[in-house]
């Protein structure tokens, strides 16, 4: 009896314990998150533009988007982004990986050479492409004209900004190549051995064994770099500004500015719900195709 | 820490790989030089062109190597760019975020990992779930509710949410480490008649050192890159952050055409203090990268 009410108070003493120390978070949680979630979904059915008061509009918000062709552009240019620039960033990034993964000298300044562009700043990346991309002047220009071609208008042509962000964007691929490279040194050498004992060369090694071990490091990039590449900001309003043409209008910039430029503060609480739903949705199918692809339980 | 690995090394495979070297790693070199030299161009570019005059700038082809080297730019520059303002701004949000997440992460991260309390598995669900929130969701209300509280202008959005837990991912991080320390430690100082908050201090903090530099460095990156935090609450230029102060003179002196080589030197500077960090930390910055990278 009394060995039971001593374990109550030990146990009921370590709640207490407990909830102090979470306390913080969950203040936070509170105020920080959950209030403005609930806040932000109420306001994706409403028209405020702060100035004057909030005015239910019920679902206006949410049917003005399916008419908006600013909508629908700001959602193709960031999937466009996004499927161009999130596998070739880890397919750079493995390949020079996969370079580095030797007993080769001087790896240590290798591997810092790849990686030190992606910790610049994204504001000191940008406005230094900007420079890089100019039309006349740039770096890039000039060498195209070296083999006697012509340059496109980098920025300037609403095709090919979209793809130049992108080229910008593989410049950052060296920190997936830590990662990679991590992976692939985990990786037994008795694996490799016996594969060779077996007559296999470089590229069945490749194939059969390196792939498929380091398929959850890819797949936990895949996921990471499209939920990333999916809030894509900074680098469009301060290069392109979103255009030409909107042709780099990407769908949190469209947000912001609907936010912070027209005040639209209902409508882009409304595109932020949406960008959730389409964020969890491509992590679910992620996941449902994972299972096709990914190895796991193998090392 | 707790696991004891015992791989006994082949003698013969490492005879093998030195015996690999040279030669057949010319090819391998080559590849991996020019590639190298791709990422680091832009870099280099920058300096270059940070070390040209107006005119100098503007010569095509560009000169690669500025004849002669010009440090006007870096002389001019402390004029129109404040630099060190910037530079303090940015460092007192910083460490006030960095400390924010260091006092705050790894006590809900106890909790999470060594503590039984009623909710605990719901509320771990509901940490879970709000890794995946993007934080445009709470953007406006977060900036209305700072708008009432009248911290629009001030440090206070970007530094104090960091001290309530200092974010989802770190607390995950530092209860995933938590968990692989073994009972014993702690129940062998419950019995010498240690309480909780000194279990935590005495025992827990100093074995999550290696994971709490992970999170020191994660956090001091993300502080010092925010943009659109600084775009948003911050008005006047005395208050700028290096990105956003950067930014704004970008815009400043794109208006005003010609001044290309002060702009990249402004860059350049504003570059500098993170890639000194870079090569100080560099060991806990790699290792940090990898231990996050690879595994959820």
């Amino acid at each position: 009896m009394a060995q039971s009410h001593k374990k109550y108070r030990l146990a009921r003493r370590e709640a207490i314990v407990g909830y102090c120390f979470a306390s913080p978070w969950l203040i936070g949680l509170i105020v920080f998150v959950l209030f403005p979630v609930i806040a932000s979904l109420k306001y994706s059915f409403m028209d405020y533009d702060i100035l004057q008061p909030a005015r239910w509009v019920g679902f206006a918000n949410y049917k003005e988007l399916f008419h908006d062709n600013l909508f629908w552009r700001s959602l193709y240019n960031t999937l466009y982004f996004v499927v161009f620039s999130v596998p070739l960033s880890i397919i750079l990034g493995l390949a020079i990986a996969l370079l580095l993964n030797t007993e080769i000298n001087g790896i240590a300044i290798y591997r810092t050479l790849y990686y030190i562009p992606s910790i610049v700043p994204v504001v000191a990346s940008s406005i230094l492409w900007a420079w890089i991309f100019d039309p006349n002047f740039g770096i890039l220009t000039n060498f195209v004209h070296l083999f006697n071609l012509p340059a496109p208008g980098w920025l300037s042509d609403p095709f090919w900004a979209k793809n130049s962000l992108i080229l910008m964007s593989l410049w950052g691929a060296g920190s997936g190549m830590i990662i990679y490279l991590a992976g692939l040194k985990n990786i037994p050498k008795s694996y490799y051995e016996a594969a060779e004992i077996d007559g296999s060369g470089t590229i069945g090694k490749f194939f059969n064994i390196t792939l498929p071990l380091i398929t959850p490091t890819l797949f936990f990039q895949l996921i990471i770099g499209m939920i990333g590449s999916f809030q894509v900001f900074t680098q469009s309003y301060i290069i392109t500004g979103g255009g030409p043409n909107d042709s780099t209008l990407f769908y949190v910039l469209y947000l912001y500015n609907n936010a912070f430029r027209f005040w639209k503060m209902g409508y882009a609480s409304a595109l932020a719900w949406v960008l959730f739903v389409i964020i969890m949705l491509l992590t679910w199918i992620n996941l449902k195709l994972a299972k096709r692809w990914v190895t796991y339980d193998q090392m | 820490m707790s696991q004891i690995k015992t791989q006994p090394r082949l003698i013969v495979e490492k005879i093998n790989t030195t015996n690999k070297l040279s030669v057949r790693s010319v090819p391998r070199h080559i590849i991996l030089i020019v590639f190298s030299f791709l990422f680091v161009f832009p870099l280099l570019w920058l300096v270059s062109t940070s070390l040209k005059t107006d005119l100098q700038v503007f010569i095509v082809p560009p000169e690669l190597i500025p004849k002669p080297f010009v440090w006007k730019n870096y002389l001019d520059l402390w004029t129109y760019f404040p630099y060190f303002q910037f530079l303090k701004n940015t460092v007192l949000v910083v460490v006030l975020s960095v400390a924010g997440v260091l006092v705050t992460a790894p006590i809900a991260a106890y909790a999470f990992a060594r503590l039984r309390w009623p909710g605990r598995d719901f509320f771990f669900l509901i940490l879970l779930g709000t890794m995946m929130l993007p934080s445009q969701v709470t953007l406006i209300p977060l900036y209305l509710l700072f708008s009432k509280m009248g911290w629009i202008n001030t440090f206070m959005p970007l530094w104090v949410p960091n001290w309530f837990g200092g974010g989802a991912f770190f607390i995950f991080l530092i209860r995933q480490f938590l968990m692989s320390i073994p009972k014993d430690l702690e129940e062998s100082a419950f019995i010498d008649g240690a309480g909780y908050t000194r279990i935590y201090t005495n025992i827990m903090l100093p074995l999550i050192h290696p994971v709490l530099t992970t999170v020191a460095i994660f956090q001091f990156m993300g502080s010092w890159n925010d943009f659109i935090g600084p775009l948003i609450y911050l008005n006047d230029q005395s208050k700028f952050t290096l990105s956003l102060g950067l930014r704004i003179f970008q815009q400043q002196s794109s208006q005003s055409q010609g001044e290309i080589g002060m702009m990249m030197a402004a860059t350049a500077i504003t570059v500098v203090p993170v890639i000194i960090f870079f090569f100080l930390a560099q060991r806990k910055f790699i290792e940090g990268v990898v231990l996050t990278g690879l595994k959820a």
